[in-house]
């Protein structure tokens, strides 16, 4: 199936996604990769807040290439999201509804996606020219001096993405997974 | 020997300085190719899609001089230096790392080093260069400029094999790594390997048979038996291209091999993605 997704995406518009949907996202997400999820960790446990209300809000894995002319971002792909395993069931528990990545993650995250009717969605890893015309606005809003690894509040316009977990637990990459003929194993 | 030729670490600056910057904005005409004709190939509906996402993504790249993936890498380069070469001007390293630096911050070119594996730091120009460096007969430096990412590199193995394990374990242990890299290393694959030499001649080899041309096959007859049944094998996994399922898992398995110890078979596989970007020029 198809869908077009406004945000904020709320649990209810999440709950009748299933694994191997396409959508295609418009209005506001936000960009973190590793820094940044390292320091809202850190913010977290010393019990201060985070830098942004987190929910209801999709986390885009990404961090950009500086912007050529009057562009907001440059290439924008996803990076792997398993390096932020460590860092999203108590993100997910916060509120944050949805994350876009790529790659395969950790049981842990399944499980939480569950707890808390989320998403985890995969945009194409290695496509950040043509994911980058789907970016239409960007501010930094926290951790300037990571760079790169800044927070940015992104606007998207019809950003494609692909459901790999869904609310209820079932997992693209895995069914693709469990066809792997056996004498390959 | 060959006459005696001084070449100024300026020209090898300027060189590098390209090469960064059209890796990163074109691929060699061989991937663009093996791209295509994936993309023809292929027979599942959602596979097919990614592959003309690919091509797509390609086309807007060059067009609009965005980098192909945001991930810019970190700076590899193999430079065969012509024994009748002398090099004037700078340090030879201090010229190669300025010219990483100038592509990396004129380029738009994403900055991804830190300088401290443990500490963190970003060195916002992309440096320091990773630098192999070969001494051979002649009087030209060939340079061949590599921006690796990640997220590829991430799923790269080294395994210090028996002699007992045999080919079925080199199988085994490419077999092995391609399926754990998955969807994390963005397939379609380039697979680089080196079996042989030691710990870190394996790596090495593995590192730069990426640079290989696609479609191109080991000189060694068993070798480039061996790539071609390493292919159809990965191929037939089913993972496809961003691992949503189809035919297209790889692109190209390139090995290098090199003679080894009577007690190892050391085996090093280093997975690329699909933007396998590599340039070679020759001064």
């Amino acid at each position: 199936m198809e869908y077009y997704l406004t945000t904020p995406l709320t649990k209810e518009k999440l709950a009748d996604l299933k694994a191997g949907d396409y959508v295609y996202i418009s209005g506001t997400i936000y960009s973190a990769r590793d820094a940044a999820h390292k320091r809202m960790h850190e913010a977290l446990a010393d019990g201060k807040g985070l830098p942004i209300d987190i929910t209801d809000v999709t986390i885009y894995y990404m961090g950009p290439t500086p912007s050529r002319d009057s562009r907001p971002l440059g290439s924008a792909g996803p990076t792997t999201s398993s390096r932020m395993d460590k860092y999203t069931p108590e993100l997910f528990d916060l509120g944050l509804s949805a994350v876009i990545g790529k790659g395969r993650r950790a049981d842990a995250i399944t499980q939480s996606i569950v707890k808390n009717h989320c998403v985890y969605f995969a945009a194409v890893g290695g496509a950040g020219a043509l994911l980058s015309q789907c970016i239409t606005g960007t501010e930094t809003v926290a951790y300037d001096d990571l760079g790169t690894e800044a927070i940015r509040k992104l606007t998207v316009e019809n950003f494609p993405a692909i459901v790999i977990i869904d609310s209820e637990g079932s997992n693209l990459y895995e069914d693709v997974y469990a066809k792997i003929p056996e004498d390959l194993r | 020997m060959e006459e005696l030729r001084i070449i100024h670490t300026d020209l090898i600056k300027e060189t590098i300085k390209k090469l960064f910057c059209d890796a990163n904005y074109v691929l060699t005409d061989d991937m663009q190719e093996a791209i295509r004709q994936a993309e023809t190939r292929e027979t599942e509906v959602l596979g097919k899609k990614i592959l003309g996402d690919l091509l797509t993504n390609m086309d807007i790249a060059k067009e609009q001089l965005i980098p192909i993936c945001q991930d810019t890498g970190m700076a590899i380069l193999f430079m065969e230096i012509g024994q009748d070469v002398h090099i004037t001007g700078d340090n030879l390293a201090d010229a190669v790392n300025e010219g990483v630096r100038e592509a990396y911050i004129e380029g738009y070119l994403r900055k991804s080093v830190v300088s401290d594996p443990l500490l963190r730091v970003n060195t916002n120009d992309n440096t320091p260069a990773i630098l192999h460096t070969s001494i051979v007969p002649g009087n030209q430096i060939t340079i061949k400029a590599a921006p690796k990412g990640f997220g590829s590199e991430n799923m790269s193995r080294l395994f210090m094999l028996k002699p007992a394990d045999g080919i079925e374990g080199v199988k085994k242990a490419i077999l092995s790594t391609v399926l754990e890299a998955g969807p994390n290393a963005c397939p379609p694959f380039v697979i680089g390997v080196g079996i042989g030499g030691d710990f870190e001649k394996a790596a090495i080899m593995s590192k730069h048979a990426l640079t290989r041309e696609v479609g191109s096959h080991s000189l060694l007859p068993h070798i480039a038996e061996l790539e071609e049944e390493l292919l159809e094998a990965i191929n037939r996994s089913g993972i496809g291209p961003a691992g949503l399922g189809g035919k297209t898992t790889a692109l190209a398995v390139n090995i290098e091999t090199f003679a080894t110890h009577i007690a190892g078979l050391p085996v090093a596989v280093n997975m690329c993605c699909h933007v396998c970007r590599h340039r070679t020029a020759v001064i």
